[in-house]
């Protein structure tokens, strides 16, 4: 007996709690949900010609809401100095996107370029 | 059939497999730090990993690991991981004639891996849902390449940042490649004036109401940026179709 709680708890599992598993099943359940929620249902519907429309513009809004903050802010605060390694690296991917504009590898070259600038600003200069 | 033998051998597939395969590295590394922050919050290895293979919504582990850790209740729980995935309610508006073709449990299967990055790659690539079978199965063999490469790699790193999580400090800044990624597809995004002045529209509120709990800040964003562009455009472009 001693042997088998000694070997469950070198895997953790001699503190596993079904309750957090069971949240994470309904998590992931979750996930579907919203990943979902509008195509869930059989029924016949269609978006209003207007909603429709807008769908154009919607990704790129949503994007820019997740992506902005993060370079721009700091635990919840505009950002108020120049010395912030996120700033140069993002410009840094941003220009190597459009200089390169047309290539396949042009998202790659992004992450490259922006890293190759914030790594040595933060890991160096602890910006 | 989702992730069948046709689909792999249709070149959509490929292209699919190819386009988010350039991405992969942001995904992975944003991956692995998930799995450190994950691993070092003091959920037991099999939660954890539970966690990494399963929820496959990143924002909403992260914003679930401290209410787990602080033992709130499980509705709280699932309330914060729905609020905090609720851009996808707006994607999933937006993908839905694309995938009624599709019998339900087809469809919930493919909406639960359309993830940010397959769903911005995906709509830029078919602007328009399929309307012959030979459209449809191109979509469907391109999404289901696409989300084969971000499961693997977002999934596998997460474990092996779980995995490595006492030798990978934070402070290198691994995660910033996520923010890069999602950069890059934001200027691939950008092919419009309209489309650069929702950018700027959703940048703007997002920041300004970044207080708002649970990411609303998103979600308020999306709403401003795409009902200001509509109001616009039909004061300035006499034909609405433009994109």
């Amino acid at each position: 007996m001693e042997i088998l709680v000694t070997w469950l708890s070198t895997w953790g599992l001699n503190d596993w709690n079904p309750w957090t598993f069971l949240t994470i099943m309904l998590m992931a359940c979750v996930t579907v949900i919203t990943r979902c929620f509008f195509f869930i249902s059989d029924t016949p519907w269609t978006l209003p010609s207007w909603a429709q429309r807008g769908m154009q513009y919607a990704p790129i809004a949503a994007l820019s809401a997740v992506v902005l903050p993060e370079v721009l802010m700091t635990q919840g605060i505009f950002i108020h100095t120049w010395a912030d390694a996120r700033i140069y690296g993002a410009l840094a991917g941003t220009a190597y996107f459009f200089l390169r504009r047309g290539s396949g590898q042009a998202v790659l070259g992004t992450i490259v370029a922006g890293m190759a600038v914030y790594i040595p600003l933060h890991v160096g200069l602890a910006w | 059939m989702l992730f069948s033998r046709s689909q792999r051998r249709n070149p959509a597939y490929r292209q699919g497999f190819m386009e988010m395969l350039t991405v992969a590295p942001g995904i992975a590394a944003w991956g692995l730090m998930t799995g450190v922050a994950m691993a070092k919050s003091g959920m037991s290895t099999p939660d954890v990993l539970a966690m990494a293979i399963l929820v496959f919504a990143g924002s909403s582990q992260l914003a679930a690991i401290p209410l787990l850790a602080a033992g709130a209740p499980l509705w709280v729980i699932l309330a914060t991981a729905f609020c905090v995935n609720l851009r996808f309610v707006v994607f999933s508006a937006h993908l839905r004639n694309y995938l009624m073709h599709l019998p339900r449990m087809q469809r919930l299967m493919v909406g639960y891996f359309i993830a940010d990055l397959t769903y911005f790659l995906f709509i830029e690539r078919y602007p328009v849902p399929g309307t012959t079978d030979q459209e449809r199965a191109d979509q469907m063999s391109y999404l289901a390449g696409n989300a084969t490469i971000n499961w693997l790699s977002w999934t596998g790193c997460s474990v092996l940042g779980i995995a490595l999580a006492s030798y990978i400090p934070a402070a290198w800044g691994l995660a910033f490649a996520g923010v890069l990624a999602l950069t890059g597809i934001l200027c691939s995004l950008a092919t419009s004036r309209m489309r650069v002045l929702s950018a700027f529209m959703g940048a703007v509120v997002a920041i300004m109401a970044y207080a708002l709990p649970l990411k609303l800040n998103i979600l308020v964003a999306i709403g401003v940026s795409v009902v200001l562009c509509l109001v616009l455009e039909s004061y300035l472009a006499p034909s609405p179709r433009e994109a």
